[in-house]
């Protein structure tokens, strides 16, 4: 029976372990926020590695995720002639939901792995140790860097991407399903606060520092060559999006 | 002056360094010798302060950097410069910007000062026109003489080469040799250099240590230990030239 227990634990044992380690980073990383040197050209250079170079994609996902969600609610909502609320939905559902987590997750797959995969060679090459050899804090130099560029711009990300989501569902639901445009668009604002606008940010913010601070953990902790650093980057991608959708359920079930 | 008093390291349950003592000389190049695996690099890295002994004290210059704060080591880190076994190179960093990491880091300097003391030392392992080259593109001895230019930018006293010549043809690795032993005549630093190659060893040392089982088994000049009649010292020398 121990034995059974012990076997059906580890993978919890490992999740709780792995979340301390995390939250240990954490802490170093916010300890080194507040000493000199302030690297603000490092911390630029991530922004527009994070942000800018993540439009293209969230342009993409945002539009066809808002165009998809006007097709189906309007079919759901015809059937007891609701058509009037699907603008309303597609913006709530984009501003709450579907922005920050899509955004987040798309940032993952590009930005996440890419973190986890840039640090990780950096372990396995002794460039970490060498940076430690110069007297430099590799948390200052590579970890905090990449987490402030990540929390400032997953906000902005989302903000693109709730955007393109409504203008999307606009365009599928008043050009090609012929929604009045006037009614779409006044039940929008009606029910649509700025407060959900809001909360989906702090969400996305919040979705941004795990997705870089998973990647910088399992970057600086890789061993073992370039089978390491594929692991890696494999196992950031994974728990950070588990880690998203954890932490989505309890900031929506405390914000709204 | 470096000194190892005691060192004690292990790894799971493999004691990977056994009471070991060392005392290094300054401005001199000493050779640290053994076999692949044998805990040198651990060694190296517990002289710089990447790994911390499990017991034992380890001097430099007079303070005991054991159990030393991050703040007070990076302190102690500012007298080191270390050329590691594959140069570590920043991938993201031109030469030029490697070489000025340091000096960027931690010497005042204007750009203009900056860019005069990289060419400098870019001059002085014996490269030219690389300033603007990224580390990939560079072959395995001018990546090596690129992260010596950067080990020495700062001017420091000591400076650690992990297996040097390692993965270098012949020629390269004599070329390697005589950057060494030239450089440690123009900067008078304390050099420490681990190697499992005898022949670089017996070029380029003033002092050899050799380690076997976690401990420095012997200690001379490159003539003491050639010369030496102990079976055992005699025997090492057989088995790392084979």
């Amino acid at each position: 029976m121990i034995r059974f227990l012990e076997f059906a634990g580890r993978p919890l044992v490992f999740f709780v372990e792995e979340c301390g380690k995390i939250i240990l980073l954490l802490l170093s990383t916010i300890s080194w926020m507040f000493r000199p040197p302030f690297r603000f050209r490092v911390i630029f250079k991530q922004m527009e590695f994070v942000g800018v170079n993540s439009v293209g994609v969230v342009l993409i996902t945002g539009a066809f995720t808002g165009m998809v969600l006007a097709l189906q609610t309007y079919h759901g909502f015809r059937m007891f002639g609701g058509e009037s609320l699907v603008g309303s939905t597609v913006a709530l559902s984009m501003t709450r939901e579907l922005g920050p987590v899509f955004t987040a997750l798309m940032v993952t797959g590009r930005v996440g792995s890419a973190m986890a995969a840039e640090l990780g060679t950096m372990k396995v090459t002794e460039q970490i140790d060498a940076l430690n050899t110069m007297s430099v804090s590799p948390i200052q130099f590579l970890v905090l860097p990449r987490i402030i560029a990540a929390i400032l711009m997953l906000p902005v990300l989302t903000i693109i991407s709730d955007f393109v989501g409504i203008v999307g569902g606009y365009f599928v639901g008043v050009g090609l399903l012929k929604i009045n445009s006037g009614i779409f668009m006044a039940r929008m604002i009606d029910i649509v606060d700025l407060e959900d606008i809001f909360n989906g940010l702090i969400k996305a913010a919040f979705f941004g520092l795990i997705l870089s601070l998973v990647g910088c953990y399992k970057g600086i902790y890789t061993i073992g060559g370039a089978e390491g650093v594929g692991r890696a980057t494999t196992q950031s991608v994974v728990l950070s999006s588990v880690l998203i959708f954890i932490s989505d359920y309890f900031l929506t079930a405390v914000m709204f | 002056m470096i000194k190892l008093i005691k060192i004690t390291k292990s790894f799971n349950s493999q004691k990977v360094l056994d009471e070991l003592d060392l005392n290094i000389d300054s401005e001199k190049i000493t050779v640290i010798i053994g076999q692949s695996g044998g805990g040198k690099s651990v060694l190296l890295k517990h002289i710089i302060g990447l790994i911390r002994p499990d017991s034992g004290q380890i001097i430099i210059d007079g303070i005991d950097i054991t159990n030393l704060n991050d703040k007070k080591l990076n302190e102690v880190r500012k007298k080191f410069g270390m050329l590691f076994q594959d140069a570590a190179l920043f991938d993201s960093m031109t030469v030029g910007e490697n070489v000025a990491f340091p000096l960027n880091e931690h010497a005042r300097l204007s750009r203009k000062e900056i860019n005069k003391i990289v060419d400098d030392k870019l001059n002085l392992v014996g490269l030219e026109n690389v300033t603007h080259k990224m580390p990939s593109e560079l072959s395995g001895g001018m990546r090596k003489r690129a992260g010596l230019a950067r080990a020495i930018a700062l001017d420091p006293k000591i400076v650690l080469f992990d297996e040097p010549t390692t993965g270098l043809d012949p020629i390269m690795r004599e070329s390697i040799d005589k950057l060494i032993v030239a450089t440690q005549k123009r900067t008078k630093a304390t050099f420490v250099v681990i190697s499992h190659d005898i022949e670089s060893t017996f070029t380029i040392a003033h002092k050899i240590a050799m380690l076997y089982q976690g401990k420095i088994v012997a200690v001379g000049t490159p003539d003491e230990i050639r010369s030496s009649n102990n079976s055992f010292v005699k025997r090492f020398i057989k088995d790392l030239r084979d």
